[in-house]
């Protein structure tokens, strides 16, 4: 689902990726752990072209990427099957909850209203916020506006899922429930990927510090330092 | 809350009138008698440079040097009341109220003889007699007075001419310079000009598409105004001017300037009709001032109707043209920015007077606008350069991440502004807009240099004619503060609901 050979980044006169190589096949989560400036969230973004990269070839979701500009369509169709959930949530503030899950289905891919706000209350009902799809961003709680993040995220049917740290900007009392629902999204590709042996369930990569959460929620824990990814292990679950 | 917010309207409503009020009851005239003259030294005499050639006029060979006939006319007349001519720079259709004001002790600059004036001001003897000229387009059937009914003709402010064919019911177009009306008529916007033939002989019947109508529709005399309460001035005045007419000083000057002609004839007939009209002119009190009528205050509500149209219009384009502009600079290549960034710099670092100027005059060979057009386009390019500003400010106010966030869900980069961004960077550039439209609202007096009569110049209009500007000041200030108040309440509403949702 994503493979990475030779990725190199500069900022400046500052190299943040050095020669990168990995893959994930389809339907594993791949939790990335490092110290800061280590590469982690600028790998993240070349996933889905929000940065550019100097060398190297990167493929994603079918997707072939090469160093430099990218053109929109292609960028458009990516993304449209590779899902991205900030740090800082993000969300439209002029723009309902529902509205927030909804733009991207009805906007770039033109489904009907009916059809977009139907799938995006099931979304919202799976993170925990049926009762709250007519809310403005500025009413909701930071674990609140994470998981509606989450759920816009979802809401194209991605087959990858990009996640940078999501609770990083999360007061302490506010992050178990948003890894109450990267949980359940978590169990619900594992049992997707079962369930269709052949297709495949959803790709996710998780950037965070919460060591506890990587090694719960991954299949594999990779390792970045300066660029580079230094170790890859199993998830050590209690 | 309803009693203090109603208060508070009162205050604003205040604060925006008093003043104009304190203004208006100003300092009061200073009369200037003979006697004061002669002490002085010095007689000050107002006109208007802009009037031009051959009036009044700066020498084109020597700048700051004033010449004209009636700059030898002063100075002759000067000379005989033994004191020196002073020249004082007066906008030409309110020189009767700054001589009343005190500005300078006469007015002397093409100053026609009629009956108002004459129950208003000291006139003196005539000094130079008029006449009306029409000048039209080559094979234009016009010729009359009555066969102006309904055509538009084009003039200027205040003149016997424009009470002419106002009397005759034609569409008049009030100019603010000589040259305009004839350019206008070349270009076909109006059918014909009526003017005293000094102005038509020097810039319209030599135009190669214009023929004058060689007989003068209307004779009359230019003479010099004064105060009333002014009479021992008055009688020095017209005993030196029928000094230099008997001395031939006159004839010289008038001779001098290409101006001695057949009408002149009849200078020593009017002087003595003109004795006999000012020693029967019932001079009118500053108590028996004319009242504002019904039919002007209709007027002023008609050219409110016209500053809003031409407001509204031209922030129509004003505002989709800036956040065009805007977008560009903020989003696009490097040619097309560094084009709206030229349009912006240029649209706002030159004076939207000149603009005007240039769109409906400069341009008129190649495109013909009407003034409506040439008015609503020019104040909205203008306005167009300060809303990219405040655009493009708006849309950098917005966080980095909003746009990230768009595209990483596979929007377009037009989607992404029309559907993210702009929604946003509208509600905060929404005070700023409001800020604009009353600044426009008002700007849009400008207009009136290309003909268009909206509130402001209805109400300089008005004034004149009712020799009162606190009245029609008043009116005109309550008249745009009706407009803008209720938008600043309806822009603080708006903001207050896209808070609260």
């Amino acid at each position: 689902m994503i493979r990475i050979s030779g990725l190199c980044k500069t900022f400046g006169s500052a190299r943040v990726l050095s020669g990168l190589d990995a893959e994930v096949s389809a339907g594993k989560i791949v939790a990335l752990l490092g110290a800061s400036g280590s590469g982690k969230s600028t790998l993240l973004r070349c996933l889905n072209g929000l940065e550019t990269f100097d060398s190297g070839v990167l493929e994603v979701a079918g997707f072939a990427l090469s160093p430099g500009k990218h053109d929109e369509p292609t960028l458009q169709a990516l993304r449209a099957q590779v899902g991205m959930v900030f740090q800082e949530f993000h969300l439209f503030a002029h723009l309902s909850v529902l509205d927030n899950v909804t733009l991207a289905p009805r906007i770039a891919q033109c489904v009907a209203r009916e059809k977009a706000e139907a799938h995006a209350r099931e979304l919202l009902a799976q993170v925990g916020l049926e009762g709250r799809a007519q809310a403005m961003p500025r009413e909701l709680s930071g674990g609140q506006k994470q998981r509606v993040a989450i759920a816009r995220a979802l809401a194209q049917g991605v087959r990858v899922l990009l996640l940078d740290e999501p609770t990083s900007a999360l007061d302490p009392e506010l992050r178990e429930e948003v890894r109450e629902v990267l949980r359940r999204v978590a169990r619900g590709a594992h049992q997707e990927t079962k369930a269709s042996s052949g297709t495949s369930g959803l790709t996710i990569l998780l950037v965070t510090h919460e060591h506890e959460l990587a090694h719960e929620l991954a299949d594999e824990i990779w390792t970045l330092d300066a660029g580079k990814i230094v170790k890859r292990a199993a998830p050590a679950r209690s | 809350m309803v009693t203090s917010r109603r208060v508070r309207a009162w205050a604003i409503f205040c604060v925006v009138l008093v003043p104009l009020l304190l203004v208006a009851l100003g300092p009061s005239v200073a009369q200037a008698n003979w006697a004061e003259v002669r002490v002085r030294g010095e007689l000050a005499w107002g006109g208007d440079l802009q009037g031009g050639e051959p009036y009044v006029y700066e020498s084109p060979t020597e700048p700051g040097k004033i010449i004209g006939f009636e700059v030898d006319i002063a100075d002759a007349l000067a000379k005989e009341l033994g004191v020196r001519a002073k020249f004082r720079q007066n906008d030409w259709s309110n020189l009767i109220p700054s001589l009343e004001r005190g500005d300078f002790d006469l007015i002397l600059n093409g100053l026609e003889a009629t009956p108002a004036r004459r129950s208003r001001l000291r006139l003196s003897q005539p000094y130079f007699v008029y006449g009306e000229t029409l000048a039209v387009r080559k094979g234009s059937p016009l010729h009359t007075l009555d066969e102006l009914t309904g055509r538009s003709v084009g003039t200027l402010n205040q003149t016997v001419a424009q009470e002419l064919l106002t009397a005759h019911h034609a569409d008049v177009a009030l100019y603010e310079g000589q040259q305009e009306p004839y350019m206008d008529l070349a270009n076909g916007r109006i059918e014909a000009v009526l003017l005293d033939h000094v102005i038509a002989d020097r810039y319209g019947c030599s135009l190669p598409a214009l023929a004058c109508v060689p007989q003068d529709l209307a004779r009359g005399s230019y003479v010099i105004g004064m105060r009333p309460a002014d009479s021992e001035l008055a009688e020095h005045v017209d005993a030196a001017l029928t000094t230099l007419i008997a001395r031939g000083d006159l004839r010289r000057i008038l001779e001098h300037w290409n101006l001695w002609d057949a009408r002149q004839d009849e200078l020593a007939a009017r002087s003595a009709e003109a004795a006999k009209a000012e020693a029967n002119a019932p001079k009118s009190s500053n108590a028996a001032k004319p009242k504002l009528t019904p039919s002007q205050v209709g007027l002023f509500f008609q050219g409110a109707l016209i500053t809003i149209l031409i407001s509204v219009c031209a922030f129509a384009i004003a505002l989709p043209v800036g956040v065009v502009l805007a977008v560009v600079r903020s989003h696009a290549g490097r040619f097309a920015r560094a084009l709206a960034t030229a349009y912006v710099e240029v649209l706002r670092g030159t004076p939207v007077l000149l603009q005007l100027y240039v769109l409906y005059y400069g341009l008129s060979s190649f495109v013909r606008l009407s003034p409506i057009v040439a008015a609503v386009l020019g104040l909205g390019l203008n306005y167009a350069a300060y809303e990219a500003e405040v655009h493009r400010g708006a849309l950098a106010a917005l966080p980095r991440g909003q746009a990230e966030a768009a595209s990483s869900l596979g929007l377009s980069r037009l989607q992404v502004l029309r559907h993210v961004l702009l929604p946003q960077s509208l509600r905060i550039a929404l005070p700023a807009l409001t800020n604009d439209f009353v600044a426009l609202l008002k700007d849009s007096s400008l207009v009136s240099v290309i003909t268009v009569v909206e509130l402001t110049k209805r109400m300089t209009i008005v004034a004149v004619e009712a020799r009162d500007w606190v009245v029609p000041g008043l009116l005109c200030a309550a008249l745009y503060f009706a407009m803008s108040f209720p938008l600043s309440r309806l822009s603080l509403w708006l903001e207050a609901r896209y808070q609260s949702t």
